[in-house]
């Protein structure tokens, strides 16, 4: 049983620019706007801590290099380097 | 090995330091663009292909004229549209490198559309991304060539209309039309699947690059929320539904195996190889001891003017020839009409040691004033303490600066006694050569066979003549 912790996707909350793109492609509609603002005053997408399968479309469909990153399903923690 | 994690590709540098202002680690795009979507997948490719350090990317201009704050690549930022050329040199002077010309719509298919159809022509060894959204962005949402029939812009407020602006431009359908180019696709980033297809076009065009195999070009049709003034996911939709049933996707061209590394001859880029091919020597190869040169002549910024056909640009490029034997740094400058003979011609040389800055005379610190209009167009110019020759057989005015040295010589006259007109240069020559000290008659002879390569002895007889004529004149009535 893989730890539920992963597959995961984690968004750099200050540099999300809420554009939304992430949200709309996620198939599994595990990432939402925060009600909450960054420092730049985007309301940021943030992961609701269940459901993502790590399809990696998130981070594709992202336009800002550092803002998501996400974990595959073939992460384990304890085999990175 | 297959990747665990998903995160900032190595093809970006850590933190933009380039970048001006205080955010170092965002890039300027607005929300949603387009263009950090394909940086993402470039910036991923050159990373998996190993190729970060071995690629040089030429920035355009628009919105991604910054690119080169992100990509950890070597990078030149070309003028308007001509990102193909700058990437045609730079690929043909590092022929193992990868070249990437990342260009938008305005760049590429207006202002530069001829630099980039010569580039495919060519069949240059770069990539070209050419970011398609249909508008102008940088410059606040104008009409592209790209722009589709009926789209509301800032200059096309009734939407585009094809009667007077025209029909939009496809690109990959005018690129594919070429013999040269390798591969030719285009892609969309509007929603995922499209994303991962760019994505394995982008990589497909770098992997071909980086074997060398020749002109690469992909479309991505992209978005530009801030100048369709619509939601980043609104304008993925709008991609969707009005761009792609006009922008067909799919490979135009794709030469497979067929392709070929072609090798091109290296330019030479080394000054000192270039010297050496010309069999020119680097060093100051000094043939004449200088003379007693007074001070006021030493550093020379000199205008020769007149008509066309008197000799002028003889006149300058003998100047600066002679003045080379002795060791100093000379240009020569023409400026001239369309016309061979007739028109008005002049020319600008400076002689002097150390840097020459501008090789323009603007202010001359001699004027050799061919005819009358040389005489009233350039006599202003000249800086005070100055020197002025003119050609007093057909200058009949006189001149009315006062704080300059005036010399008339009836340099026309003189040269048809020694029967032949076209002597006059050497006799200006020769005028020079008495006036400031810098020249020995006996050296510019020596050096007429050089000067004169080619023409017949009697012809450089009668030069060295006028020379020692424009000599003896100014020695004997000044």
């Amino acid at each position: 049983m893989a730890d539920a912790k992963y597959p995961r996707s984690e968004v750099n909350l200050d540099k999300c620019k809420g554009c939304g793109l992430c949200i709309a492609a996620c198939p599994k509609k595990v990432l939402v706007f925060s009600s909450k603002l960054n420092s730049k005053g985007y309301h940021y997408a943030e992961y609701t801590g269940t459901g993502c399968v790590g399809c990696g479309n998130c981070f594709y469909n992202c336009p800002e290099p550092d803002a998501i990153t996400v974990y595959l399903r073939n992460y384990d923690p304890e085999k990175e380097v | 090995m297959k990747k665990t994690i998903l995160k900032k590709p190595k093809g970006f540098i850590d933190v933009y330091k380039h970048k001006a202002g205080a955010e170092k680690d965002r890039t300027h795009y607005c929300p949603g663009c387009g263009h950090g979507i394909l940086h993402k997948l470039i910036a991923e490719a050159m990373e998996d292909l190993d190729i970060v350090d071995d690629t040089i990317l030429i920035s355009p201009v628009g919105c991604s004229v910054f690119a080169y704050y992100y990509f950890d690549t070597g990078n030149f930022q070309a003028a308007h549209g001509r990102a193909p050329a700058v990437a045609t040199a730079t690929s043909r002077a590092n022929p193992d490198k990868v070249v990437i010309s990342y260009q938008g719509d305005g760049d590429l298919a207006a202002i530069g559309g001829n630099n980039i159809i010569q580039a495919a022509n060519r069949g240059e060894n770069i990539v070209v991304f050419f970011v398609n959204n249909a508008i102008y962005g940088m410059t606040g949402g104008q009409m592209a060539p790209t722009t589709l029939e009926g789209q509301v812009t800032t200059t096309t407020p009734y939407g585009r209309n094809t009667d007077t602006d025209g029909y939009p431009m496809k690109m990959c359908e005018v690129i594919s039309q070429f013999t040269a180019p390798t591969y030719v696709e285009r892609v969309s980033l509007h929603d995922a699947p499209h994303i991962r297809k760019t994505r394995a076009a982008v990589r497909k065009a770098l992997q071909n690059a980086k074997e060398r195999k020749g002109f690469q070009f992909v479309e991505v049709l992209s978005t530009c929320p801030s100048g369709w003034k619509m939601d980043p996911v609104k304008s993925m939709e709008w991609v969707k539904e009005k761009m792609l049933p006009l922008y067909p996707l799919g490979v135009y061209r794709d030469k497979g195996d067929e392709a070929r590394v072609i090798n091109r001859p290296v330019p030479i880029m080394e000054p000192a190889t270039v010297w050496e091919k010309l069999g020119i020597s680097a060093d100051a190869d000094v043939d004449f001891p200088r003379g007693d040169v007074p001070e006021q002549y030493k550093k020379m910024s000199i205008r020769v003017a007149g008509f066309g056909g008197q000799g002028i640009m003889v006149t300058g490029q003998a100047l600066a020839s002679v003045a080379l034997e002795y060791g100093y740094n000379v240009s020569w400058l023409p400026s001239y009409g369309p016309e061979m003979r007739g028109g008005t011609a002049n020319c600008s040389v400076n002689i002097q040691d150390g840097v020459i800055g501008a090789a323009e005379a603007v202010k001359p610190t001699m004027l050799l004033a061919m005819n009358r209009p040389s005489l009233e167009k350039f006599e202003e110019s000249v800086v005070p303490g100055g020197t002025l020759i003119y050609n007093s057989t057909l200058i009949d005015i006189e001149p009315t600066r006062t704080d300059i040295k005036v010399f008339a010589i009836p340099i026309t006259g003189m040269a048809d006694e020694l029967g032949n007109t076209r002597v006059q240069s050497l006799v200006n020559i020769g005028a020079y050569a008495a006036i400031t000290g810098a020249f020995r008659v006996e050296d510019i002879v020596s050096l007429l066979p050089k000067l004169f390569k080619g023409k017949k002895q009697a012809i450089i007889d009668l030069n060295a003549k006028a020379v020692k004529a424009g000599f003896d004149f100014v020695k004997e009535n000044f």
